[in-house]
């Protein structure tokens, strides 16, 4: 698997959109800082494009490359090599660089501006730790989709489809169903829901390090409310390891069944 | 070396191999797997290298069931129809690549210059020409030396002399007791180098035999004669079972 790994890396370094990428995060979080001198404000800022951005660049991203690399995987398939190496390792590679590109182009800055020796440490680290989880867990998502569906225009549909119902229709669905059940106990429920949502876990990690009550949102303030911030944080980021994991064993599934 | 039993192969609804049972031990032989276009020649090979999953039954190579594993394949060379590689690595990269990945000493170096890709081995592989393409294909199958050989249409695309080159590789190879399969729509090839014929109709073995039980069961002076007239009888028996009641 290393060796997939390693000509997976060799590819993607290669190919322009990683500079692209590296290069939007460092010069967005350069301009954060450059415009607001206040620190929750730039990390509320980068907070709103970690969680839509990140998860759809990794999802474009990841159903690209593996379309792109068809043939590749072909050659690879006739080689004495297990398929799930192939496929796990190109997957590593993909999550692997998004996450190099995204560390480098918001880390840079926080370095630059002395974040790293600053009390403000924890939350940028949560922040970086956010982006990381979410580009694994979303180029996992589109590899697992697009090993699904060969025809490329379905693979892409549906994996926007699940972006926007993950990144943008969920919001408005919690809002109704509030809204409808408004004289109902909701919490506990609600706590259930933001479990099957990556982006939804990664906002409420993010707000409990910031703890700013008026931004929490109704499942951060249940998440804080139940658990405290501590242990609300442990949880969410354990279910986001568990949302990691989710994708890598489809995968492998996937993998193990497919005709080529 | 290679049993396969009663295998069974659809995808969706189409049903491409149906109960094949058939093996393939003796060592210098060179067998010629043919049939129409969509027979499921391609899926046959691709199921004995693991990349196509049977729906049923088994396949065993050098005694151990495949299902599952991978580490068999070392000793297969392979050649996939359509010669498709990532295009833009050059065939140089491509080369080495393979042999990192494989770790075995390996003899590009006398194909390179046997198909006289000299010349090519610093473009990129999206640049070369189809029959360049399948010259670098062919140096990726036989730079091992395995004793199993699969070659799924190896003349498509080549120039008579890279054709005549490749008779020379076959001869060789078998020459050194190697199995070798290969499908190909070229009867005179057939006639000149196979030893014998698997002929594959309606996903069933149809004949399986040696060259000169082909031709006498078939009544043909060549290869190409037999293989009409079997399928032209299959064709009038088809017909004159669907006229009857
Ligand atoms: N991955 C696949 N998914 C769906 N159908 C497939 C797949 N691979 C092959 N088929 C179908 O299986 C049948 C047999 O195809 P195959 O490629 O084995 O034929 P072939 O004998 O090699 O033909 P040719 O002489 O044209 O190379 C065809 O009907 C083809 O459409
Ligand atoms: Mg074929």
């Amino acid at each position: 698997m290393n060796k997939i790994l390693k000509y997976s890396l060799y590819d993607l370094i290669r190919s322009r959109w990683m500079f692209f990428y590296f290069g939007f995060f460092l010069l967005f979080t350069l301009g954060l800082f450059w415009l607001s001198p206040d620190l929750s404000k730039v990390a509320i800022s980068m907070m709103n494009i970690i969680l839509i951005l990140v998860p759809l660049i990794a999802t474009m991203f990841g159903l690209m490359y593996f379309y792109n690399s068809r043939e590749f995987t072909e050659l690879l398939l006739a080689q004495p090599i297990p398929r799930r190496h192939i496929f796990l390792g190109q997957y590593l590679g993909v999550a692997g660089s998004l996450s190099f590109s995204f560390l480098l182009g918001m880390g840079l800055p926080f370095l630059f501006h002395g974040l790293f020796t600053s009390a403000e440490l924890p939350l940028f680290l949560t922040l970086l730790v956010s982006g990381v989880l979410l580009s694994f867990i979303f180029s996992g998502i589109s590899f697992y989709i697009a090993l699904k569906n060969d025809n490329r225009i379905r693979g892409f549909s549906l994996a926007i489809l699940v972006w926007l119902m993950l990144a943008v229709a969920y919001d408005g669905f919690f809002l109704l169903l509030l809204s409808y059940f408004k004289d109902y106990p909701l919490e506990k429920p609600a706590l259930a829901l933001s479990i099957f949502n990556p982006i939804d876990l990664s906002r409420i990690l993010i707000l409990l390090k910031l703890d700013i009550a008026a931004l929490m949102g109704f499942t951060g303030a249940v998440f804080k409310k139940f658990m405290g911030s501590q242990i609300g944080m442990l949880i969410a980021f354990i279910a986001l390891l568990f949302w990691m994991l989710l994708p890598v064993l489809g995968i492998r599934r996937a993998s193990s069944k497919k005709d080529f | 070396m290679i049993a396969i039993e009663r295998l069974h192969k659809q995808f969706g609804k189409n049903k491409v191999l149906k109960n094949l049972s058939l093996s393939f031990e003796q060592k210098g032989t060179i067998s010629a797997i043919l049939g129409p276009n969509g027979s499921g020649k391609t899926t046959l090979i691709k199921s004995i290298l693991g990349m196509v999953l049977p729906s049923q039954g088994n396949i065993h190579l050098f005694g151990k069931n495949i299902r599952g594993q991978w580490q068999y394949r070392d000793h297969i060379s392979y050649l996939p129809q359509i010669a498709r590689f990532p295009e833009n690595l050059k065939t140089a990269e491509l080369i080495a690549m393979i042999k990192d990945l494989r770790q075995r000493p390996a003899r590009e170096e006398e194909l390179i210059r046997l198909f006289d890709l000299q010349a090519h081995l610093q473009k990129p592989l999206a640049y070369l020409s189809g029959g360049t393409r399948q010259k670098v294909n062919l140096v990726l199958a036989f730079m091992y030396d395995n004793p199993i050989y699969i070659l799924d249409e190896p003349t498509a695309g080549l120039d008579p002399l890279a054709i005549i080159r490749l008779k020379e590789l076959l001869q060789e190879e078998k020459q050194k007791d190697k199995i070798i399969l290969l499908t190909t729509h070229i009867m005179s090839l057939v006639d000149e180098i196979a030893d014998e014929v698997v002929f594959l109709l309606d996903g069933h073995i149809h004949f399986r035999g040696s060259l000169s039980d082909l031709k006498s069961t078939y009544s043909g002076q060549a290869v190409e004669q037999a293989i009409a007239n079997l399928l032209r009888q299959e064709q009038h028996n088809r017909q004159t079972s669907t006229r009857l009641p």
